[in-house]
Formats: structure tokens, sequence, C-alpha cells
């Protein structure tokens, strides 16, 4: 029976009339891997040992004791620890390292009753826009292998839209878990920040980094939000407030729903294409019942600069623990120890990595602080300010997720600020620390358009009604990649 | 416009405990000026009067009650520590 187009209700249905079990589900995942994977690349370490082996012991459980996600298989993007499965947040200077604890998303992942199966390439440190930064490989389009997945969790999108697991977990900063599911045409949510624990996430920009669910459906997105969301005391950050049903939230009632469209996300460098399928999807919106007008985010064009200064900033902080002291890679020069922190640093961190590192010691350097830094913390006010206003009269905000489809392999990796330019339509959200989803909308050249619908603070619930109407109303997310063909079991 | 200099690559390549050479100080310094020159537009806006954010949610200290639990096992902390010995990590010397 071929699985790999079953939502996780479809396929719970399937377990329940005994039609397949948990461990047909689990080897037609690893088969499907192994016969994509080579072409895919978005894979590191797997668990197939370990997930065949809970597999089988699951299809004991009584019915009655399982959830909507029991038994399904997922991936996990590889800046998550896992407890016995090698972790590298695709970094060199992590090559080998065996966590000896789980994250908390991973704790609640075991508790639902997810099986994973593998851990996911991403861009190294989740710095990146193309995963071309990791240490181990690139990992392709589904879509196209010629072109990028988008990045940083571009494993964890592209492992979705090849049809190889039904659910990933990504992490979003400045917009890695929205911009590739945009590029491989799948849903990824952007949490409210606070909304999911970050414990055991290795920390790019600790202000700014949310866990989220990559899938092909929004209903299943829901899901897995619910599954990994909620109040964790090892992390001080994490919001004490409760985790609502979001598949409740499904309606398919947008009556009299207000979205703002900020002039700003249609601004020159927004590709017309991109453009064109956010306005088709608004005027299915509004047949829906929902009115939309067009609004100002005046402060936008400053958050690409305030972003590069914040998060580097938080980086240069968060990776000097990297010391090759306790774990991880080590050097084989070194006369004293500070000839060993160095050459471990600059052996074990890719050129992306280092010039954050850098970026962000010279803007907390002392006489840089207030130039740098402190004015970028100021400017984050007034971004966040922006959404604060426009959340006063909209629901939601609605605009691309990118301003063009996937590009080429290659071709922005020399020059640092065109690829940084890639993000300057999800960042505003991971400044404001509002949640975020991108849902499928179209194609350019036979590559998937991403739809940015941007809720108020923990309001993921309108945010996932939202798509669903406009899912419910559409075939985009139904389409899928030549690579698909010959593929199925 | 700020001019990044080799010599200052150096100097903060040295502050993040990087080792880079010469030719790499040359490329990172012509990247660097390139970004903070990008970065110069926050110029652009007067924030006198605006307070900074630091966090995106209302929230005060969080503390846990000062009770005391079992720290991790000892053969656990030392799984990833590439040398030791009885019980310690080896480290190249310190003071010479």
């Amino acid at each position: 029976m071929n699985l790999v187009d079953k939502t996780a209700a479809e396929l719970q249905d399937l377990i329940h009339k005994k039609e397949v079990s948990i461990a047909e589900i689990t080897k037609q995942a690893f088969d499907r891997i192994e016969k994509l994977d080579p072409k895919v690349d978005a894979f590191l370490a797997m668990n197939k040992e370990q997930a065949t082996k809970q597999a089988e012991e699951m299809d004991k459980t009584p019915l009655a004791e399982r959830g909507p996600l029991f038994g399904l298989p997922i991936g996990v993007k590889d800046n998550i620890v896992t407890e016995g499965i090698e972790t590298t947040a695709s970094s060199r200077i992590l090559q080998g390292f065996n966590p000896i604890y789980n994250a908390t998303v991973v704790e609640k992942l075991k508790a639902a009753g997810m099986i994973t199966v593998g851990k996911l390439n991403m861009d190294e440190f989740a710095m990146g826009s193309s995963n071309e930064n990791s240490y181990y490989k690139n990992t392709k389009n589904p879509w196209n292998l010629e072109t990028v997945p988008g990045g940083s969790s571009g494993g964890s999108a592209a492992a979705v839209a090849a049809g190889e697991v039904p659910f990933t977990l990504g992490s979003d900063t400045g917009g890695s878990i929205r911009q590739p599911a945009a590029f491989c045409g799948v849903v990824g949510m952007k949490p409210t920040y606070g909304r999911v624990s970050r414990f055991g996430l290795i920390a790019y920009a600790s202000s700014l980094d949310q866990i989220g669910p990559i899938t092909r459906t929004v209903k299943d997105n829901a899901l897995l939000l619910e599954a990994i969301s909620g109040h964790d005391e090892r992390d001080s950050t994490s919001a004490n407030i409760e985790v609502p049903n979001f598949a409740a939230a499904l309606t398919g009632d947008i009556k009299g729903l207000r979205i703002g469209v900020p002039t700003e996300y249609f601004a020159e460098g927004v590709g017309e294409a991109a453009k064109q399928a956010v306005r088709e999807a608004l005027a299915v919106l509004e047949e829906k019942g929902a009115t939309w007008e067009e609004i100002s985010l005046p402060h936008s064009k400053y958050a690409l600069a305030t972003y590069y200064l914040l998060a580097s900033s938080e980086a240069s902080s968060n990776l000097s623990r990297f010391d090759g002291i306790r774990y991880g890679y080590r050097t084989e020069k070194a006369g004293n120890l500070l000839e060993f922190y160095m050459n471990t640093r600059s052996e074990g961190f890719g050129d992306e990595v280092k010039r954050r590192i850098m970026l962000g010691t010279y803007a907390l350097s002392s006489g840089y602080y207030d130039a740098y830094y402190k004015k970028a913390q100021k400017v984050r006010t007034l971004i966040k300010k922006d959404f604060d206003d426009a959340f006063e009269k909209f629901d939601v905000i609605i605009g691309p997720t990118t301003p063009t489809p996937a590009f080429k392999i290659g071709e922005k990796i020399d020059d640092p600020l065109t690829m940084y330019a890639n993000d300057i339509l999800t960042i505003p959200v991971n400044l404001a620390g509002v949640p975020a989803i991108s849902i499928p909308c179209g194609f350019e050249n036979g590559l998937p358009l991403g739809l940015q619908i941007i809720g108020k603070y923990f309001d993921e619930e309108t945010i996932y009604r939202v798509a669903d109407v406009f899912e419910k109303a559409t075939d985009f997310h139904k389409q899928t990649p030549q690579i698909w063909e010959g593929a199925a079991q | 416009m700020a001019k990044m200099t080799k010599e200052e690559v150096i100097e903060v390549a040295h502050l993040a405990r990087l080792a880079i050479t010469d030719e790499e100080a040359v490329h990172f310094a012509d990247q660097l000026e390139a970004i903070t020159n990008a970065m110069e537009l926050l110029n652009e806006l007067d924030t006198e009067n605006v307070e900074p954010t630091t966090h995106v949610l209302q929230m005060v200290n969080v503390l846990r009650e000062d009770k005391s639990v079992p720290g991790l096992d000892r053969e656990l902390v030392l799984k990833n520590v590439k040398e030791h010995e009885a019980g310690q990590v080896k480290v190249p010397t310190i003071l010479e």
C-alpha cells in the first residue's frame, strides 16, 4: 500500500482497520529514504535499528491508548539534541557528538508516540538560507535537484517534500522554517517566541530561535505543534501559557476576518510571480468571507540590518562554548591552551559561522556597542511596534514568504549580502516574536511559492484556521515533485 | 562609511578565539566592511527616546525553587570527552 501521500488521520485510520502496522509504516519510511536520499541528501545520522525495534513494540499498544500521532515517523533537525543519536548542527566542530540527554521537544515526541527516524541536514548552526553551509553535504530541492531547498532547515523541508517522512521539526531564527517550506512547497510554522521549549536546541540567537513543525498539510502541522508546545522549567524564556487544541481551530469559517497586506512586502526586489500568487490567494480568502486592505509596516526595511547585528552578537556569545574540551572536534595542533582554543575553533567552524562570530564580536566590542548592538535593539522596538499597531486593526497579516522561488546551488554562496536579502520578508516576524506560517500558494517555472500568514502573539489558532481554509480551496499542497514518480512503494 | 582593516579583523578574530591567516583576514575585511556598511542604514532612524528590546515577552526573572537535585553521572559526562584520565578532562598545558 502506498502511504506516502497520507495524512496523520488517514494513517491512523489504516492502522485502526489493521490494514497497515506501525512496523510497516516505519519500514516504508526507511525504504523510501534509502531510495530517494542519495539524490536529495536530506538526512545525516539515521536511527534505523532503534526505530524498527520501537515500532514493533508500539504495535502492541492498545488502540485506545494511542493519540493522533502515535507510531508515525518524524525527522528532527540536527541542531536539536537526541540522546544516543549523533547531533552535529551540520558543523565539523560537533562531528561525532553523541548527546547524553534529549531536547524537551524530543521527549514530547516520544510522549506522543512518534518515532524518530533520523537527523536532518541544515546550514551550519542554522546560519544560512540554502543549506550550502553544511559541513557534510548539500541538500537538494526535490522539485529541481539543481536548486537549493532553502535554509537553514533545508533538510527538514526537503525530506517532507520528497515524501521521505510526513513530519519533521525545524528551527526558525530569521526564516529558517518558513523560507525552506516555501522553496519546497510544504507547510512550515514558526510559533510565537516562547511557545515551544528551546531546551536542547543548540543555540544560535537565543532571543529569536524557535522550534516548529514542517508537514504536508495544515492539519498535520497543527497536530504536531500541539504535541511539542508547552511550558518548560528548563527554558527560562518558555511562556507559561495554556496549549490550545490547535486542530480544533480549523473550523473552516473565516467570515469577517480582517487581513492586513503590507505594501513593504510588495516592494522592489519581490518577484512578480510571488506578488501575483499572493493577490490570487487574497481573492480566494475574500471569497470565503475575509476582507483585506493595504497597510504599512514602516520599519520593515531596517529589519535585515537589525537582525544581522543582533543575531550575530548573540551567536558570538553562544558559540563561545565550542572549545574542544568536553565534546566535539579537537585540534591536533596545539602547544598551549590558547592555541588549542584558536585552532580547534578555526578548524571546526565554517566561513559563514566565522563571519557571524566576528561580526557579533565586533558589534559587542567596546567603542562599537552603542553604535551597533544597542542601536539594533532600539530599532527592534520600532519593528515590534509596527506589528503591535497593525494587530490592533487586523487579525492576520499576509504577504509572500520569499521574494523569489528557490535559486540555483552555488548562485549566491560567494556574496553574503545577496544571500541575506533572501530573508527580508521573514526576519521582521522573528524580531517581533509573533507566529507565522508558510503554505504553498503557487509555482514559478515549476518551483513552489509560499504564502506567509502572520498572526498575533500566541494566536497560532487563527493562522491555522486561515491556512486551512486556503488549503481546502486550492490544490497546491496536492502537487508533488517529479522525483515521486517511480519512487512510490 | 566604516573602513575595516586587516589588522582590525585579526584583532576581532583574536577576541573571538579564531586563528585566521593574513589572506583570510583580507578576505573577511572586505566582506565585513560591506556588511557593516549595510548596517549603517539604521543611522537614518532617530532612536534617542526609544527603549531597547532584549526580549519580546513581558517576563520577569524566572527563578526555580532552591532545592538540590543530583548532578549528571560522571561516566556520562565523560562520554564525549576525547581525552580523559582518572575521571578528569585532559587539556594542553595552561601554565608554562
